[in-house]
């Protein structure tokens, strides 16, 4: 579904990412993980277009869209959701989904035919899809729900999460997690899920990238990630001699 | 028929019979307060969304001259000299918007650089002297009554061409803020990164509300030009203007269907009021009280008059029903 070849990005003199490739198999979830710095965001960004790769490839299902603005990889199927939630505060909860599914969706929808699918979306993580209900004083589940239902909104078929546990306690990043492998199974959507808690992750993924220092180190099963050296050496350093 | 709509209706009688029963010189008042209030409102399609344009001077300048230098000097009737000036004016604004949108260029930095075309214009209107008149200014020709070149001896004419013009402008802004394209753009003020996610041309919405607005500047440029028939670099364009536009668009509301004229009324009556109040003495001092005012409503009342009076009925509304209130989720 996605393939992504010699990935690069450079700042200046830093390069955030290396030659970093990888394909992607329609309906799979895919763990990307590394410590602080190791270039997964970065990676996150180019496929999502807020950044432009400095070289390499990214292929949506035979489609280059390397480099193209934010919203026509939105429109080309790519939702995400971002780290830090980043929720539009003067719009109620209906007003931000819908917000997504009209225009994820080119405007080529109605209103009230997006309106049904962003009460769609919210209902699906468990959001009120009421009029009255503000962005002001929700938690930070509530707040990681709202961009995964803005996100679905625009009817993805792949679906980038930026570290949908971030924030969350033990309790919500079970539900979480959860919640990720219910939107695959029952929705089809293909999933990227970018993050630095291992644990929860594991349970869910099929497989796992590991990025260290902007390049890959590991490619396969989680079950294997969790005895590599290389692994275990960039999250808990070098054994002693 | 609702409680709303009976004003509306009052409201559109009174306007229709003004003429008929004001003196002349509180008629050219209202037309003057009609005229900025669309223009007011115009800049408040985009300045509600936070894109605070200090360039809108440039527009109304353009809005103002090109007609009538195309009328002295080639017979041009405005009604072909009104469009071209749109025409040049949305030029202007995509030439300016297109790089500072695509480059990301907002807040502070979108002001500074429509503060400069404010002033490039008006630069450019006093160093063209030989065919502007420069500082001096220049009169239209006068040819008496004429719809042809659009010139009424009877302040009537332009009375009625100014409430139109004022409701086309109320008009342009409940079609923005009813539709979807107010919410998009309520999002890009927010988190431009987090609106292209969700499949939002931040570019396009953007550059869409700029020309709409510059647009509807020059035309009231044009109207404001037609009207007082004597145009002054000064009075029509330049830094002055562009700040007399967001001070008094500021001081109405801009987030309100009538803030901004409010803000025009407000103005003009104190510009007019004080000045008659003063008269010959005390030379600056109606211009210092003015520019008091105007800080003091800004500082205490940053959702403008009409903006703060919306507020307190909304509040008292919230009080009298209090299981009305928003709720919120706190999972």
């Amino acid at each position: 579904m996605l393939v992504v070849e010699r990935l690069c990005k450079r700042f200046g003199g830093f390069l955030a990412v290396n030659q970093v490739s990888f394909e992607l198999r329609q309906g799979e979830i895919l763990g990307l993980i590394g410590p602080n710095g190791s270039g997964k965001s970065t990676t996150f960004n180019l496929i999502a277009g807020n950044l432009r790769p400095s070289s390499g490839s990214i292929r949506l299902e035979g489609k280059e869209i390397a480099g193209l603005p934010a919203h026509q990889i939105c429109h080309n199927g790519i939702g995400r959701t971002f780290q830090i939630p980043r929720p539009f505060r003067k719009l109620s909860l209906i007003e931000n989904v819908t917000l997504a599914a009209y225009y994820g969706q080119s405007g080529a929808i109605s209103r009230a035919e997006a309106y049904r699918r962003a009460a769609e979306a919210l209902d699906m993580v468990g959001l009120p899809s009421d009029e009255s209900t503000r962005t002001e004083g929700l938690g930070a589940a509530a707040l990681k729900k709202l961009e995964l239902a803005r996100a679905l909104a625009t009817k993805p078929r792949l679906l980038l999460a930026d570290e949908s546990l971030g924030g969350l306690d033990r309790t919500e990043m079970e539900r979480a997690a959860d919640l990720l492998g219910s939107i695959r199974s029952k929705m089809g959507i293909t999933i990227i899920w970018v993050e630095h808690i291992m644990g929860v992750l594991m349970r869910v993924v099929d497989r796992v990238i590991v990025l260290d220092h902007g390049e890959k180190i590991f490619e396969g099963a989680p079950a294997q990630a969790a005895v590599d050296p290389r692994v275990t050496e960039v999250y808990l350093g070098k054994p002693r001699a | 028929m609702t409680f709303n709509r009976v004003l509306t209706l009052i409201g559109l009688a009174i306007l229709i019979a003004l003429p008929t029963f004001i003196p002349p010189y509180f008629l050219h008042l209202v037309i003057q307060i009609l005229l900025w209030a669309f223009i007011y409102t115009a800049w408040a399609l985009m300045g509600r969304f936070g894109f605070v344009s200090f360039g809108h001077g440039a527009f109304m300048g353009i809005g103002a001259y090109v007609p009538a230098l195309l009328w002295n000097y080639y017979d041009l009737t405005p009604w072909i000299g009104i469009p071209l000036s749109l025409g040049i004016s949305v030029l202007l604004a995509i030439i300016i918007g297109y790089p500072c949108f695509r480059l990301k260029v907002v807040g502070h930095y979108f002001a500074l650089v429509t503060l400069a075309l404010s002033q490039v214009v008006l630069l450019s209107l006093v160093a063209a002297r030989d065919v502007t008149g420069g500082s001096l200014g220049f009169t239209q020709k006068t040819v008496g009554h004429s719809w042809y070149a659009l010139q009424f001896p009877d302040k009537g004419y332009f009375y009625g061409i100014a409430v139109v013009l004022w409701l086309i402008g109320l008009l342009a802004w409940q079609r923005i803020d009813h539709g979807i394209s107010r919410e998009a753009l309520e999002a890009i003020s927010e988190d431009e990164d987090a609106a292209a996610a969700v499949g939002i041309n931040v570019l396009r919405e953007k550059l869409r509300v700029t020309v709409i607005s510059a647009a509807l500047t020059a035309l009231g440029g044009a109207i404001y030009g037609q009207y007082i028939m004597y145009l002054n670099p000064e009075t029509v364009s330049g830094i002055a203007v562009s700040l007399q536009i967001v001070f008094a668009s500021i001081a109405g509301g801009v987030y309100s269907l009538l803030g901004p004229t409010v803000g025009s009324l407000l103005t003009l009556s104190l510009t007019e009021g004080l000045r008659v109040w003063f008269g010959a003495n005390f030379i600056g001092a109606a211009n210092t009280i003015y520019g008091i005012l105007l800080v003091l409503c800004i500082i205490f009342m940053p959702q403008g008059i009409v903006g703060t009076i919306e507020g307190i009925k909304a509040r008292r509304r919230r009080m009298a029903k209090p299981s009305a209130a928003p709720s919120n989720v706190r999972t």
